[in-house]
């Protein structure tokens, strides 16, 4: 996927976020507490866990199908990070063979499991992530974040990156089409010309950075970011909200609910150590 | 408030590298003015501009908005007083929303948010844009986004309005528009620009910049008919005045200029 239709997708994530739904109108700092519990839930169990971690897709589908937001979307664009998130497991199965268990006359190995386990955390981590955006809208969750005690420096700079995020990706794309414009033969850019091409966007954005600086304090800016919308309130709807959603991230933590329905056969035959002795 | 809004005297400046970029300047601007300062790129006339709302501060030289010198510690009365709009609309656009941009000026003044949000309103529709008021600056056009900067510098209820270049990368029905508003402000209109068609249409007055000195400053039909002037500054007088490039026909002869009213 080129640049440009990477910033076509994240604009219609913004575009989704001003969409009326329920699950929109809830109160962001909801919206973040739950993911950001759910992220803790999922990322906290061990890391042979492959069954344990497939309960955790509920959360991202509903808030997907809730607030009316196509899941092709999500999952293409949750897709994206797949080579990152193999090049980090890739080499797994080679370092941990210790057999855990065969299928047939498969062995499962550990390196096996703990690679299938981070592809699928990072797929769900993601996915989480791009539908907390699109019912929530990027913005308002800078602005529950600010709310939920995050320091008003750090959250400036999330505003500032993702607002100048399309502007440096503009310049980007019209640096590399001014490249390819002059490159009869070599489409791809070497090494050496991303380096440029980065130090050249870095030295730009430093200049860009002194001038919104000097359109700030044009207008008066003394450090803190005036806000002017109407707060929102944290009601019924978002404890019940975070109510739900957190009795059931409790549960699918604890228990390994996959594994227990698979062992149901062998727990209704009244084999001990299952849940139903 | 003195009569003469702006008065800059023995102004020099020079870039942090050596370069220097102002030689020396005497202006005085009055009160309801609209000033054209034109000239080659690298003239002085951003630098001037930034002079004017405290951007910089005079290394040399000396200049007033009203009776309030541009110091250090004046800064924020200084910018209460002067509004500048920036070259590019995407560094003046800072906020989440257009609202919220608009109302950082007001808000950071110090005015409750009702009132504030009342200005941010009025601001808008002052340049047509209620509209997008809702809508992140991102997502607008060329044009939109420099109708939204001026309306953040409005919302500060500004005595003069300062802007550095503002036609650029508008495309014609854009730019006709922004006269047309430009047109409709009764504030002091200093305006830094490229656009000499611009100036002929909005400003009264017009100072020529050639590498850091003001070269001329007087009546600006007068001025765009001094070829001679303006081939030494590196101009060339506005197409209006050029006529067809073939047969030189249609040249318009602006001897006394008469800027049009909105209405007109």
């Amino acid at each position: 996927m080129g640049l440009d239709s990477a910033l076509h997708e994240i604009r219609h994530l913004d575009d989704l976020s001003s969409k009326d739904t329920p699950t929109h109108r809830l109160d962001a700092r909801a919206k973040v507490l739950v993911t950001l519990f759910y992220l803790v839930s999922m990322l906290s169990l061990g890391r042979y866990e492959v069954s344990a971690l497939l309960p955790f897709a509920a959360f991202p589908l509903l808030l997907a199908v809730q607030g009316e937001v196509p899941l092709a979307l999500l999952l293409r664009r949750a897709a994206l990070a797949l080579p990152f998130v193999i090049f980090v497991g890739i080499f797994n199965p080679l370092i941990d063979r210790a057999v855990h268990f065969h299928v047939g006359p498969l062995a499962i190995t550990g390196g096996m499991l703990s690679f299938a386990s981070i592809v699928l955390r990072s797929l769900l981590a993601v996915t989480t992530g791009l539908a907390l955006v699109a019912v929530t809208g990027f913005d308002q969750i800078c602005r529950a974040l600010g709310r939920l005690g995050m320091p008003t420096t750090l959250l400036v700079q999330l505003q500032f990156l993702y607002r100048y995020l399309f502007v440096l990706a503009d310049e980007a794309l019209r640096m590399l089409h001014a490249r390819v414009q002059r490159c009869a033969k070599n489409n791809h850019p070497t090494l050496r010309e991303y380096r440029t091409l980065l130090g050249s966007l870095l030295l730009r954005t430093l200049d860009r950075a002194g001038r919104v600086h000097q359109a700030m304090l044009c207008r008066g800016f003394d450090g803190q970011m005036p806000d002017l919308r109407p707060t929102t309130t944290f009601g019924p709807a978002e404890w019940r909200f975070c109510a739900i959603w957190g009795l059931f991230l409790i549960a699918v933590r604890i228990l390994n609910i996959p594994q227990h329905l698979g062992n149901l056969p062998l727990y209704l035959g009244g084999k001990a150590g299952g849940l139903f002795p | 408030m003195s009569h003469h809004i702006v008065e800059l005297k023995g102004l020099s400046f020079r870039y942090p590298d050596g370069t220097p970029a102002l030689d020396s300047i005497d202006l005085t601007i009055h009160h309801g003015e609209s000033v054209g300062l034109v000239g080659a790129n690298g003239a002085g006339k951003s630098t001037l501009l930034q002079h004017l709302c405290g951007v910089h501060v005079p290394q040399a030289g000396r200049v007033r908005v009203g009776d309030v010198p541009v110091l250090p510690s004046t800064l924020g009365e200084v910018r209460r007083t002067v509004g500048l709009v920036f070259q590019d609309p995407d560094d003046q656009l800072f906020m989440p929303t257009v609202a919220e941009d608009v109302a950082f000026g007001p808000l950071n003044i110090g005015l409750p948010p009702e009132e504030a949000a009342q200005r941010v309103d009025e601001a808008l529709a002052q340049v047509d844009a209620l509209h997008l008021k809702h809508r992140p600056p991102h997502r607008l056009s060329g044009g939109e986004k420099r109708a939204v900067a001026i309306a953040t510098v409005l919302a500060c209820l500004p005595d003069i309005m300062v802007m550095d270049e503002p036609s650029a990368n508008l495309d014609p029905h854009s730019r006709r528009l922004l006269i047309n508003l430009l047109r409709s402000f009764h504030h002091t209109k200093i305006l830094a620009t490229h656009d000499l068609d611009m100036v002929l249409d909005l400003c009264e007055r017009t100072v020529v910049m050639h590498k850091g000195r003001i070269m001329a400053d007087g009546p600006t039909g007068e001025l765009f008919s001094d070829i001679e002037l303006l081939t030494a500054c590196a101009l060339e007088p506005p197409l209006r005045m050029q006529g067809c490039p073939l047969c030189g026909a249609g040249k318009e002869v602006v001897s006394e200029l008469t800027v049009p009213s909105a209405s007109g």
